[in-house]
């Protein structure tokens, strides 16, 4: 056989695709049998679950934002006026007096942009939202595919500043679960189920970060000899143990940030009272 | 322990074809390579079908069963539902020679615009040295055999073959990743960037990391986590990331 | 006037495995422009199958190593029946072709001090392996592919063509090698002159006239049923040699690997490496007793454990214990587990057990074994980290080949070079582990360079394809069409498989190879009139039609000679003359191809050569009570050269060979 390959321009005329001139003549624009949309169905159904979910709670939970000890993490940290005081939380009011909308939506924009631009909601959402493939071996149903070449989703490539941003905001939440060692009175040496809720969450939500891509990268990856940065090497081998679960935990934190902000709410919203271990 | 199977093989050349019927007895512990053999020696002696080692070491054998690129000498028979049709198409993001084979030559092409290993100057055979660890990554990388299953299903050229020219596809991108963690690579000081060319040359950019090369690598190499992202990733440092431009400004980082 | 695709080429390689695409970049380095041609497609060679290493005297994890250890190791493995000229070349070259292939981007695991790693092996006294886990075959030809691409890509950079200077045609399978006309039966002009075959997509025919042409298309083990070799193993390069005029050597010794894959029946054959032995793997039989020990012949007892418990310690302690016996030369541990299955203490599908479960821990057992593990489960669902593997012999590589000159890997022909596993006399009788891919490397260049060098010296008097035998080959290539309702090409290849697996197996018996002989006759014949369906185009049953006259004939060379050579050794073992005797280690037996084949006999005649005797200072590098076991009573070394009676091996050769050349 000889190594040329078809000219392009060729390409279009009969069909596209798995139909472009050349190609076998398959009829069927697949032939999986099993059941390859289902993952597809499910992402979608976990994704905008959680999207509906915190738009509302964004929007409308500021005051049911903190039941003390405990803050939503929807709501920390807060960096307008209009903020639920005294929370003992992060309260920069960078924004000043000006924003009437809930300040959620100021803070919310880290860990969204940080979850869009991961490598593995990517991979979940062009999979699932726009079909892009539908799944391996199942023609889509675009004429044109650029990827990530252009603008907007050249975009894509910014993730490791959300990964950036992502740190501080870690290390609020953080804070914020230390601070759920106090009782509602501002008091230490208290431990409810919420503090535990935040723990899990934080535990989780640090796994998450430390398992991303960029900061594989960053912590190491980007290395050639790594016989030569010993301990960059030894976290490189670390994150990369976790990044192996990265899809994972992008779902664990993505449920356990709902799950506690969800908490905070029936707190506040009177629905039970926190149980309490000391 | 024996049964009878129903295969379905697409049968045909580049001018048409189409999914032919065989009845054909399945033996215990057979492979679909094996069912394909025993058609050809019993009731199509001209089905044109490639393989050679039949380990799952040299990646002839690639195909779709039941639409799924694989290779047929590692799918088990056992591991397909009992009792249904196997549907076995040659590969469809290559033209089509003949019944199974088809036209791999894009692949070919390809592995020829990636710049070679460059060995480093004043360094004399018998004098390389590399530490395991330095070598393990792109050691994971040719592991590769060539199958070529993640170029076939992979949907930038799959779906849309006016994206051929522009992109080399996973096991070409790989092998850029591959030279580009290698070692004792000197392209830098040759003047070749190989993070700037796999986007501006081999169309990195395409990729939407969806994954499926990794699906289907029947080495288990993690393509999109260990090669694709992170050559995504060394391609952001060369142009988008103000720390690292910042770091190099004043000589805080050296690879 | 047959239509043929035509084109021009200084050299021309046969095969692009490990030899052959060394050779090619060796004659493109010189200057020459080089086809490759393939069988199947590029990359693809058998050569990928190879698992364990690469032999060569580095001296990396035990200093003590270097040429002259490995040229004793080879010469004990092929039971002094290697060229001994051969067997010198390749053990002081092979260092230097495995390092360049660093240079062309190859990574080998590594030593703690940054250097190639080696690993253990069967019959070799050092560790001497330089390998990629199981996977070293793989590592080496696509090194090689990728340096044929960066070659390519260095001539599209001065001439604007990939191809400018050397090219691969790939699936494109020769049928003959042609010669210059018959012009009066002028011994002096008869020569190579090019190639002739077919396109597997097209079905069209090619001839490329080239004044040098060089073997390098492996081996022959498709021949046989139980094989750990592909399709394209049909003895091609063996035949063509033979067609054009070339002697065979050595066909008799047939390396059956001890370890291939006896269950499920569609994998039996498939290789499990020797390597799995080398890092502690034990052979047991159904009883769980490690009978190797039952099995260390005379000539190895020195240098092999009694008990399991020095066994065992070798694994750690190399300097202060004998290596255990599963590392015996192949050969030996081939016919012990025969017996072992025979004597009926094989395991229920008849092999013996091969257990590194118990010995190494599953993280490392995947580490280094990735490959066996990953073969195990998906092929034969066992989790090799749990359970033993069944295993037993199968056909795995010929020692036999292609007679050639040892420094320039030229055979009798004018132009027509060997390189490989398809060239005899380096291995003698029985190949060590690990010495083919050196092999591979050290005479593929030297045939590439050779080739390239005897092109040079034809360009004022370039051979001149003749006409009449393409005509007569296309002729021939066309027969299976024209053979209305001929026998199916399948049917016949299955039975030659049998005959030669129940005929001239692992041990052989002089009726059973006359038997043999007599089958291959008749199948000769009905492979004349062999048919196929279908057209041209990529048309697999028309592919084996072809093969099969290949096939026939090396099958007829190796029970030929192996009915002529009454005594055992290496890869040849005969029932009726168990013992080796020294008068045999001087005879070579050579075949060549009968003048004109009559019906119910032979195609080929059979022909006693003087072995030549080995040179007296590589002679001096073993130990007159070794060589007793060898050599005939006027062979052994005058008394004056004052042998010693024993060599204390490497300790004694270090301070005065190290510094010897490479």
């Amino acid at each position: 056989m000889t190594t040329e390959t078809r000219p392009p321009e060729a390409a279009q005329k009969a069909g596209r695709g798995v139909h472009s001139p050349g190609r076998a003549q398959i009829t069927e624009r697949h032939l999986r049998r099993d059941r390859w949309w289902l993952p597809q169905v499910l992402t979608a159904a976990g994704l905008l679950l959680f999207i509906g979910y915190s738009t509302w709670r964004a929007f409308f939970g500021l005051s049911t934002s903190y039941a003390p000890p405990y803050i939503s993490p929807f709501y920390s940290p807060c960096l307008a006026a209009n903020c639920k005081a005294g929370t003992g939380g992060v309260d920069w009011a960078l924004f000043g007096g000006w924003w009437r909308l809930s300040p959620a939506l100021i803070v919310l924009i880290f860990p969204l942009g940080f979850r869009l631009t991961c490598y593995y909601y990517r991979k979940a959402y062009y999979r699932s939202f726009w079909s892009s493939p539908p799944a391996c071996a199942v023609a889509e149903p675009h004429a044109k595919y650029t990827g990530e070449t252009r603008f907007p989703l050249i975009l894509q490539n910014i993730h490791r500043y959300f990964f950036y941003f992502a740190i501080p905001v870690a290390g609020i939440l953080t804070w914020d679960a230390i601070l759920a060692f106090r009782d509602p009175h501002g008091r230490w040496g208290h431990m409810g189920l919420g503090t535990l809720v935040m723990l899990v969450n934080i535990v989780l939500i640090w796994a998450y970060t430390a398992s991303c891509h960029s900061c594989r990268h960053i912590v190491g990856g980007r290395l050639r000899h790594f016989s030569k940065h010993p301990v960059r090497y030894r976290m490189w081998t670390w994150v990369s143990k976790l990044n192996a679960r990265h899809m994972q935990l992008a779902w664990a934190s993505l449920f356990s940030v709902g799950l506690t902000d969800l908490y905070v709410y029936l707190l506040a919203s009177g629905a039970f009272s926190d149980p309490r271990f000391f | 322990m024996s049964y009878e199977a129903t295969f379905r093989v697409w049968r045909g050349d580049a001018d048409g074809g189409e999914l032919t019927d065989f009845q054909v007895e399945v033996n215990d512990g057979e492979v679909v390579l094996d069912v394909v053999h025993r058609i050809q020696a019993t009731q199509a002696p001209d089905l044109a079908v490639r393989w050679n080692c039949k380990a799952g070491k040299c990646g002839s054998c690639s195909a779709e069963i039941n639409g799924r690129p694989r290779l047929m000498c590692m799918t088990r028979m056992s591991t397909l539902p009992a009792g249904e049709t196997v549907t076995i198409t040659p590969m469809r993001t290559f033209p089509v020679l003949r019944d199974l084979v088809t036209n791999v030559g894009f692949n070919y092409q390809k592995a020829r615009e990636i710049p070679a290993f460059i060995p480093p100057q004043g360094v004399k055979p018998g004098e390389y040295r590399m530490q395991q660890e330095d070598v393990n990554r792109s050691q994971e990388f040719r592991k590769c055999i060539e199958c070529f299953l993640c170029q076939d299903t992979c949907h930038v050229v799959r779906d849309h073959e006016e994206n051929k020219p522009a992109f080399a596809g996973p096991r070409f991108l790989m092998r850029i990743a591959e030279l580009d963690m290698h070692p004792l690579d000197a392209a830098a000081d040759s003047g070749l960037d190989r993070k700037k060319t796999a986007q501006e040359e081999h169309g990195l950019g395409y990729c939407n990391i969806t994954k499926c090369c990794t699906e289907v690598c029947p080495e288990g190499i993690k393509i999109t986590d260990n090669a694709l992202i992170p050559l995504k990733e060394r391609a952001v440092d060369r142009k988008y990331d103000p720390l690292v431009w910042l770091g190099n400004k004043i000589g805080l980082r050296r690879g | 006037m047959t239509e043929v695709e035509r084109h021009g080429y200084d050299v021309v390689v046969v095969g692009a495995g490990g030899a052959g695409l060394r050779a090619a970049i060796e004659a493109r380095e010189h200057g020459k422009r080089t086809a490759i041609i393939c069988k199947s497609l590029f990359g693809k060679a058998h050569t990928v199958m190879a698992e364990g290493g690469i032999a060569a005297s580095m001296g990396n994890v035990n200093d003590q190593d270097n040429w002259q250890v490995h040229f004793r190791d080879t010469m004990r493995g092929g039971k002094f029946l290697n060229h001994w000229r051969m067997a010198e070349l390749h053990a002081k070259e092979a260092p230097e072709r495995v390092w360049e292939l660093e240079t062309w981007g190859a990574l080998f695991d590594r030593t703690k001090d940054g250097r190639i790693s080696q690993r253990n092996f069967g019959g070799h006294e050092y560790p001497r392996l330089a390998h990629v886990g199981d996977r070293t075959g793989l590592e080496l030809i696509r090194t090689l592919q990728q340096k044929v691409v960066s070659l390519q890509q260095e001539d599209f950079r001065e001439h604007g063509d990939y191809e400018a200077r050397i090219k691969v045609f790939q699936e494109y399978t020769v049928t003959r090698v042609l010669k210059t006309a018959d012009n009066g039966g002028s011994a002096a002009d008869d020569r190579v002159s090019g190639v002739f075959g077919y396109q597997r997509e097209s079905g069209r025919f090619f001839v490329i006239e080239a004044p040098a042409v060089v073997l390098a298309t492996g081996g022959i083990g498709k021949s046989f049923k139980v094989t750990s070799n592909s399709w394209e193993y049909t003895g091609d390069g063996h035949a063509l040699a033979l067609l054009a005029g070339a002697n065979l050597i050595n066909m008799e010794f047939v390396q059956f690997h001890p370890t291939g894959m006896v269950w499920p029946p569609s994998v039996k054959g498939i290789l499990v490496t020797e390597s799995v032995r080398g890092d502690g793997g034990v052979l047991r039989n159904s009883d769980g007793k490690r009978f190797m020990f039952d099995y260390i012949p005379d000539v190895f007892r020195e240098k092999y454990a009694e008990t399991e418990e020095e066994g065992d310690r070798w694994y750690q302690d190399q300097a202060n214990n004998r290596r255990p016996p599963e590392l015996l030369p192949r050969d030996e541990v081939a016919r012990a587990i025969n017996s072992e299955v025979k004597a009926g203490r094989g395991t229920p599908h008849g092999g013996v057990f091969l257990d590194v479960s118990t010995r190494l821990p599953a993280e490392e057992i995947r580490r280094r074994l990735p490959s066996m593990h990953h073969q195990f489960k998906e092929l034969a669902d066992v989790d090799i980290t749990a359970e033993p593997m069944e295993v037993g012999p199968t056909c795995h590589y010929v020692m036999g080949g292609v007679e050639v000159d040892p420094d320039t890997a030229s055979s009798c022909v004018p132009g027509l070079f060997a390189a490989g596993e398809v060239a005899g006399g380096m291995h003698g009788s029985n190949r060590l582990g690990g010495n083919s891919l050196s092999d591979l490397l050290v005479f593929g260049r030297r045939a590439g360079l050779h080739a390239a060098e005897y092109a040079e010296a034809a360009d004022g008097n370039r051979p001149v394809v003749d006409q009449e035998q393409i005509d007569a080959a296309a002729e021939e290539a066309l027969a299976p069409f024209a053979a209305e309702g001929g026998e199916n090409p399948y049917g016949l290849h299955q039975e030659l498989q049998q005959s030669m697996n129940d005929l001239v197996g692992i041990i052989r018996r002089e009726g059973e190879m006359e038997e043999a002989l007599h089958r291959l006759s008749a199948l000769r014949e009905r492979a004349e009139q062999a048919g196929v369906e279908g057209h041209r185009q990529f048309n697999p049953g028309w592919h084996l039609a072809l093969d099969l006259r290949n096939m026939l004939l090396v099958s007829e060379c190796v029970a030929r000679a192996a009915l002529e050579r009454q005594e055992s050794r290496g890869g040849h073992t005969r029932e009726d003359h168990p013992a080796m005797a020294a008068e045999w280690r001087r005879v070579l037996l050579a075949c060549s191809l009968a003048d004109k084949p009559v019906p119910g006999e032979g195609a080929i005649t059979l022909q006693r050569k003087p072995n030549p005797p080995i040179r007296e200072d590589l002679l001096a590098l073993f130990g007159a009570d070794e060589l007793k076991k060898y050599l005939t009573e006027d062979e052994m070394p005058d008394a004056e050269a004052g042998l010693p009676p024993q060599r204390a091996d490497a300790d004694a050769d270090k301070k005065t060979e190290n510094g010897a050349e490479h």
